[in-house]
C-alpha cells in the first residue's frame, strides 16, 4: 500500500485516524518531522444523495437533503427549499424568512462551538473540548424547544416553516445568549493570551491573501486573510435583507486567525439573534406549495457555517426534481490543505486540517473529471460505473453475478 | 533472605507497588475530570482496565520481530519497579541503600523509555516508528533539567547516597527549603519523562495514533500500561524523597500516611498541569527546555554551591 | 501571554456538581414539543395515503381492514421521526408523541401496528 522508498516515508493519515472526525484520505510524505508533501484522496463518505433526489418527490426530498450532513443540516436543507421556491416563483411570508434565520444563527454557534472544542482535542487541550460541548447543550435544548429535534431541525417546507415560536421560547432564547456571551468572552480571553493555544496556532496554516483568492477559500478560512467574503452580506436571502450584518476578517492568515474569526463571528451571531426577535413579525408561517413545481432551474447559496454552500435544482414540471446539484464549502476549502502544510511538521497536521472545518459529509458529491491528456470532461454514467465495478471485482476473483440472483 | 524476599514482591515491592500505581491513575484520572466539570472514573477502573487487558489476546504484527517486541514491556516494567525499591518511603533509608543510589535510581529511570524506543521500533509500523524516534528525541530535553534537580539537592547534601540525603536533611531542617527551584523544575522535567501533556509529543493520539505503543495489545500492552502508572508513582516517590523530606522520624504508620499524602498531592499537581496547557510541538517543547528549565537548573546549582561554601558544611 | 490562563475556571470547576446526567437514572427533562414516536387515530383516518405518499422514508403503510376502517403499520426502525406524515395528514389522525426511549433487541418489536376497536355488529346488539 505505501511504499518505504529511500528519500520519502508515507504516513497515512486517514481514512480511520483519531485526527479525522470524518473519513478522507491524506497521504503524507515525511523526512523527519518535517512534511514533503500530502496526497489527498475524496469520497470515502460519498452516499449517492444526489441521486436518491432524483427518485423522491420535493417534500420527502427536503428531509434527503437535511442529512447531508449533521452540523450544517439546516443550510442544506434552506439552500435547497429556496431554490425551489424561486423556481415555483412563490412569495414566502417574512416570520418564515425570520424563523429561518433564527435557526440558522443558531446552527451557526452550535457548529462554532463544536469547532472550538475539536481544536482543542487536536492540539491536546481536552479541557476546552469538555468546556465548550457543555456550553454547547444550551444550545441544543434550545433548538429542542425550538423545532423538535438536537440536530436535522426539519423545519423547513417548501413555502415557509412548519413551527411557530411563541413568547416563552422567546424568553428562553434571550436568556441562553446572555449566558453564552459571557462564556465565550471567556472563550476569547483564552485565545488571546493562553501561551500554548498562541504557540501552537501561530504560524501554522498559513495562507496569503493571494493564495486564499487563488485557490477559492470561502467562509472563515478565507475570511481570516483578509478576503471579506461572506453571502449573508454580498448576496442577502432570508431575512437578511433587513438585518445588519458585520464581516469578520482577520489579518493573521493562519490557523490562530481562523480561531479568532469564527470565536468573534459567535458574537456577532448573539447580536443577530437578539436584531431578529426584535424585528419578527406577526403573520403567516408558510405559504400553499404546489406539488407539481413548474420546468426551471436555480442557483442557491447560502452561508453555512463552514463558509458558502450552493444548490442547483432542475424542475420538469412532474413531482420529481430532475437535477440537484450540491457543492458543499469543504469542497473548496480542501484544496488549499495541500498548499498550507508545505513546510510544516507532523504536528502542524491535525490542526491545520481542523482549521478549515473540516465536513467530509457534504464534500463526497458527484464530480467530473477532467482529462488533462486530451483536454475532455467525463461524467461516468450509471451504466459505466456498474460495469466498472463488476469488472474490479472479477479481477480480484470475486463473482458478482450472484448478486444477480433473487432470493 | 525471606525478609527481603518479601519485601521485594510483597511490601513494599512489587504487588504494593502495582496496588498503589493503579489506585494513582484512579487519583490522576477522577481530579482530571472534576477539574474539567465531569463526573470521573469509579475507583476501580484501573484495576478493571488491567484485568480486561489480561485477559485479551497478544496480537502481534507479522512484519515485526516478535522476541524484542515482547520483551520490551517487560524490561520496561521490571526497571520501573526496581527503582522503587531503592527510595526511601517513610523511613529514612531502604533495605537495599548503598552508596551511589541516586545515580543508579536516575539511570533504571531512563531504562522504560529506552525499552519503549524499542517495542516502537520493531513494531515496524509507521505509527510506531514515528513515535519511538520522538521518545528519544524528547529524552534529549528533559533529562538533564531532571538530573540537574535533582542532583543540586544532592550536592548540598554532600553525599551520593539517598538515604545519607534523608539523613542530613533530617539533621538540618529547614535547608530543604531552598531546593525549591530545583523541585519545580524537576517537576516540570517529570512531566516530560511521564509524556503528560504538555509533553506528551510521543503518544500524540490525534497526530499518531498511540505513537510507540499502537501495536501492542492484550498483555503486552497491560504491562506498557502498569509501567507508566508505577513510573508515575516512583517518579512521584522520587521528588517526594528529595524535595520533601520532613516528617521522616516519627514512627512507622503516621510516616506512612505523610508519604502518602507527598506523593498524591505530587500527582496532583500534575494533574493540574495536564489540565490547563496543550501540548506543544517538538521543536517548542526542546527549545522550552534548553533555553528556560537549564538555565533554572544551573541556577539552582549554582545557588547551593554557594549555600554550601558559605555555611561550610 | 500566560501559561495556565485557565487554571482559575479549572479550580472553580472542582467544586461545582458535574455537569452530567447520571441518565438511565436521572432522567433527562426533554423539550414537551420533541419529535418521538407516532400515534394514529384509526377513528379519524380516511385512507387518503396521503402520508404515505409522503413519507420520505416509507414507513408507514395503511391498511384497509374493513369498510372505512383503517389500521396503520409503522416501522419504527425505518421512520425518521421527521412529522411531515402529522403535516400532510387532513384530518389530524396523526400524532408526534414524545416517547423517545424506543431502543429493543427484537428487530420484530420494532412494527407496530395501530388498529382501532372491531365494530359492534347487530347480533351483539339485539
Amino acid at each position: 500500500m505505501h511504499d518505504l522508498d529511500k528519500s520519502k516515508f508515507k504516513i497515512p493519515i486517514g481514512p480511520q485516524h483519531p485526527a479525522l472526525k470524518e473519513p478522507e484520505s491524506f497521504s503524507v510524505a515525511l523526512k523527519g518531522e518535517k512534511i514533503l508533501g500530502v496526497d489527498i484522496r475524496l469520497g470515502y463518505n460519498h452516499r449517492g444523495i444526489e441521486k436518491a433526489c432524483e427518485d423522491r418527490s420535493y417534500v420527502q426530498d427536503v428531509y434527503l437533503i437535511e442529512r447531508v450532513c449533521g452540523i450544517c443540516s439546516h443550510s442544506h436543507s434552506t439552500c435547497f427549499v429556496q431554490a425551489v421556491e424561486e423556481i415555483a416563483a412563490l412569495e414566502v411570508p417574512m416570520r418564515a424568512l425570520y424563523i429561518r434565520t433564527l435557526i440558522g444563527e443558531l446552527e451557526r454557534i452550535h457548529s462554532h462551538l463544536l469547532w472550538l472544542g475539536v481544536a482543542g482535542h487536536e492540539i491536546g487541550f481536552d479541557t476546552l473540548l469538555m468546556y465548550t460541548w457543555r456550553d454547547r447543550e444550551i444550545v441544543m435544548d434550545i433548538l429542542a424547544l425550538l423545532t423538535g429535534n438536537r440536530v436535522n431541525y426539519g423545519i423547513n417546507t417548501i413555502g415557509g416553516v412548519r413551527r411557530d415560536i411563541d413568547d416563552k421560547a422567546i424568553k428562553k432564547i434571550l436568556a441562553a445568549m446572555n449566558t453564552l456571551e459571557d462564556r465565550t468572552k471567556y472563550y476569547i480571553g483564552i485565545a488571546l493570551e493562553e501561551t500554548t493555544i498562541i504557540k501552537r496556532l501561530s504560524g501554522v496554516g498559513v495562507l496569503s491573501h493571494e493564495d486564499a483568492l487563488r485557490l477559492d477559500a470561502v467562509g472563515p478560512t478565507a475570511r481570516a486573510s483578509r478576503v471579506a467574503r461572506d453571502v449573508r452580506h454580498d448576496d442577502p436571502y432570508a431575512a437578511y435583507s433587513e438585518l445588519t450584518v458585520n464581516v469578520i476578517t482577520d489579518n493573521h492568515c493562519d490557523v490562530y486567525g481562523r480561531t479568532l474569526v469564527r470565536v468573534k463571528e459567535l458574537m456577532e451571531s448573539y447580536r443577530i439573534i437578539r436584531q431578529c426577535l426584535e424585528k419578527l413579525p406577526a403573520g403567516p408561517i408558510t405559504v400553499k406549495a404546489p406539488r407539481k413545481i413548474q420546468a426551471g432551474e436555480s442557483t442557491s447559496r447560502y452561508e453555512a457555517p463552514r463558509g458558502e454552500d450552493l444548490h442547483y435544482v432542475k424542475a420538469n414540471g412532474t413531482e420529481k426534481p430532475e437535477r440537484v446539484k450540491i457543492r458543499a464549502p469543504t469542497l473548496a476549502n480542501v484544496q488549499a490543505v495541500k498548499h498550507m502544510l508545505k513546510d510544516r511538521y507532523l504536528a502542524d497536521m491535525p490542526i491545520v486540517i481542523a482549521a478549515i472545518d473540516p465536513c467530509f459529509s457534504c464534500t463526497d458529491r458527484l464530480v467530473s473529471i477532467n482529462n488533462l491528456d486530451d483536454k475532455k470532461r467525463e461524467v461516468i454514467t450509471w451504466e459505466k460505473l456498474r460495469d466498472y465495478s463488476i469488472s474490479w471485482y472479477r479481477e480480484r476473483g470475486i463473482d458478482p453475478s450472484i448478486l444477480n440472483k433473487k432470493s | 533472605m525471606t525478609n527481603a524476599l518479601f519485601s521485594i514482591i510483597i511490601f513494599p515491592g512489587f504487588f504494593f507497588l502495582s496496588i498503589l500505581a493503579l489506585f494513582a491513575e484512579f487519583f490522576d484520572r477522577k481530579l482530571y475530570a472534576r477539574l474539567q466539570n465531569r463526573v470521573g472514573p469509579p475507583w476501580f477502573q484501573p484495576f478493571a482496565d488491567f484485568i480486561k487487558l489480561i485477559a485479551k489476546e497478544d496480537i502481534i504484527p507479522c512484519d515485526s520481530s516478535p522476541r524484542m517486541f515482547q520483551l520490551a514491556p517487560v524490561f520496561a516494567l521490571c526497571a520501573a519497579v526496581t527503582t522503587f525499591l531503592y527510595i526511601p518511603l517513610w523511613r529514612r533509608d531502604t533495605n537495599f541503600s548503598f552508596n551511589g543510589d541516586i545515580i543508579v535510581i536516575l539511570y533504571f529511570l531512563t531504562i522504560p523509555t529506552l525499552a519503549f524506543f524499542i517495542g516502537g521500533w520493531y513494531s515496524t509500523s509507521l505509527y510506531a516508528r514515528i513515535g519511538s524516534v520522538r521518545c528519544l528525541t524528547q529524552l534529549f530535553a528533559y533529562e538533564i533539567p531532571l538530573f540537574m534537580g535533582i542532583l543540586s539537592a544532592a550536592l548540598l547534601a554532600n553525599t551520593w547516597s539517598l538515604s545519607g540525603m534523608m539523613v542530613f536533611y533530617s539533621r538540618h531542617p529547614l535547608l530543604w527549603l531552598c531546593n525549591l527551584l530545583g523541585f519545580a523544575v524537576s517537576l516540570v522535567s517529570l512531566l516530560g519523562k511521564l509524556e503528560k501533556v504538555p509533553f506528551d509529543i510521543p503518544e500524540a493520539e490525534t497526530e499518531v495514533v498511540a505513537g510507540a505503543f499502537t501495536e501492542y495489545s492484550g498483555r503486552l500492552f497491560a504491562l506498557l500500561r502498569l509501567t507508566l502508572d508505577v513510573e508515575t508513582v516512583t517518579g512521584a516517590a522520587l521528588l517526594a524523597a528529595v524535595f520533601l523530606p520532613f516528617g521522616l522520624t516519627l514512627n512507622a504508620p503516621l510516616a506512612f500516611v505523610i508519604f502518602l499524602l507527598k506523593v498524591l498531592s505530587i500527582i496532583a499537581v500534575l494533574s493540574l498541569c495536564r489540565t490547563v496547557v496543550a501540548r506543544l510541538r517538538m521543536d517548542q517543547m526542546i527549545d522550552f527546555c534548553w533555553k528556560y528549565l537549564v538555565p533554572l537548573g544551573i541556577l539552582q546549582l549554582l545557588i547551593n554551591l554557594f549555600l554550601k561554601m558559605g555555611l561550610s558544611i | 501571554m500566560r501559561p495556565g490562563k485557565m487554571i482559575r475556571e479549572v479550580l472553580r470547576s472542582f467544586w461545582k456538581k458535574p455537569a452530567t446526567v447520571l441518565y438511565p437514572r436521572e432522567k433527562l427533562d426533554m423539550a414537551d414539543k420533541y419529535r418521538g414516536k407516532l400515534k394514529f387515530y384509526p377513528e379519524k383516518c380516511i385512507g387518503c395515503k396521503l402520508c404515505m405518499r409522503d413519507c420520505p422514508t416509507g414507513a408507514i403503510t395503511i391498511v384497509k381492514t374493513e369498510d372505512n376502517r383503517f389500521e396503520a403499520h409503522i416501522d419504527l426502525g425505518k421512520c425518521i421521526y421527521c412529522g411531515q406524515c402529522v403535516d400532510s395528514c387532513m384530518k389530524k389522525a396523526l400524532e408526534i408523541t414524545g416517547d423517545v426511549e424506543l431502543a429493543q433487541l427484537d428487530e420484530s418489536k420494532l412494527k407496530v401496528v395501530f388498529r382501532g376497536e372491531p365494530k359492534k355488529t347487530d347480533k351483539e346488539n339485539p
